[in-house]
């Protein structure tokens, strides 16, 4: 049952990614562009996206999933540096390309070569972060 | 063109739904890169078939509609260097923060959480400024 509410999520969250327009690199890269031809598609996906998700967040106080379990808890609110330097180089490389991780997989059937070694070199970096992240934590 | 914006606050608007589904159903975030990078790094191999089901129908049901509708382009740059160093920062930059545009942009935002506004704060600051100097200055994309 998880398998399969997972399996319907993750193509809701695809047909939404490629309906917004959040495949193409051009729309993703125009909203960072503020000093071009500025696209403002990509904030009302943020808050399209966001309503939904605030009136669920309030709909779990005092409750549990439907497939039992606990919700998330409020993670530790402590701003640290792995947060800071990692959305640093994750904005950098969304910014040379115009993909984040979703839209990168949501479009691996027909983004192209780019898009396939967009993919492969993304999961090849989430495989040598965590020795990046327990250096950090050294520091 | 005009439309843009309508299409994109209905696509906006069918992945917050997902979101939501995948948060009361079955009690998780939906975080693109922590999805993904659990099953890469094996931190979350225990829930591996949740994972794994949740990744097919990203990549499975965009095929489908795109054979049904045609393809939508994705425009990605043909500079493959670029497009290797761009992924190797979204791989190792999204799993040290934490999340991405999803996890902590809507799923984070969307319950105020610190974290999440100050993420999506500093990754938009980076691509607006990686815009300002390597297409502005640097002329590169």
């Amino acid at each position: 049952m998880r398998n399969i509410a997972a399996f319907i999520v993750g193509s809701l969250f695809g047909a939404g990614l490629l309906i917004s327009g959040m495949t193409d690199t051009e729309k993703v890269q125009g909203w960072l562009d503020i000093f071009g031809d500025w696209d403002p598609t990509l904030a009302f996906v943020m808050g399209g996206a966001i309503i939904p998700m605030a009136i669920a967040w309030r709909f779990t106080q005092g409750r549990i999933p439907a497939l039992g379990g606990q919700f998330p808890t409020q993670p530790d609110p402590s701003i640290g540096r792995k947060l800071i330097i990692g959305s640093v180089m994750f904005g950098a490389g969304w910014g040379l390309v115009g993909l984040c991780p979703g839209p990168a997989l949501a479009s691996i059937s027909f983004g192209g070569i780019g898009g396939f070694v967009f993919l492969l070199a993304m999961l090849a970096g989430m495989f040598i972060a965590p020795p990046i992240r327990e250096k950090l934590d050294r520091i | 063109m005009n439309q843009d914006w309508l299409m994109g606050l209905i696509g906006g608007g069918i992945i917050g739904t997902a979101a939501a589904i995948f948060l009361l159903i079955n009690g998780k975030v939906m975080g693109a890169s922590g999805l993904t990078g659990g099953l890469v790094d094996r931190s979350g191999i225990d829930t591996w078939k949740e994972r794994v089901s949740w990744l097919a129908g990203l990549i499975i049901f965009p095929a489908i509609l795109t054979v049904i509708y045609g393809i939508k382009p994705t425009n990605i740059t043909t500079n493959i260097p670029l497009i290797i160093v761009a992924g190797l920062l979204v791989g190792v930059g999204t799993r040290l923060a934490n999340g991405c545009t999803s996890g902590h942009g809507v799923c984070g935002i969307s319950r105020l959480s610190l974290r999440g506004i100050a993420s999506t704060v500093f990754y938009i600051g980076a691509g607006g400024v990686t815009m300002i100097i390597f297409k502005h200055i640097l002329g590169i994309i």
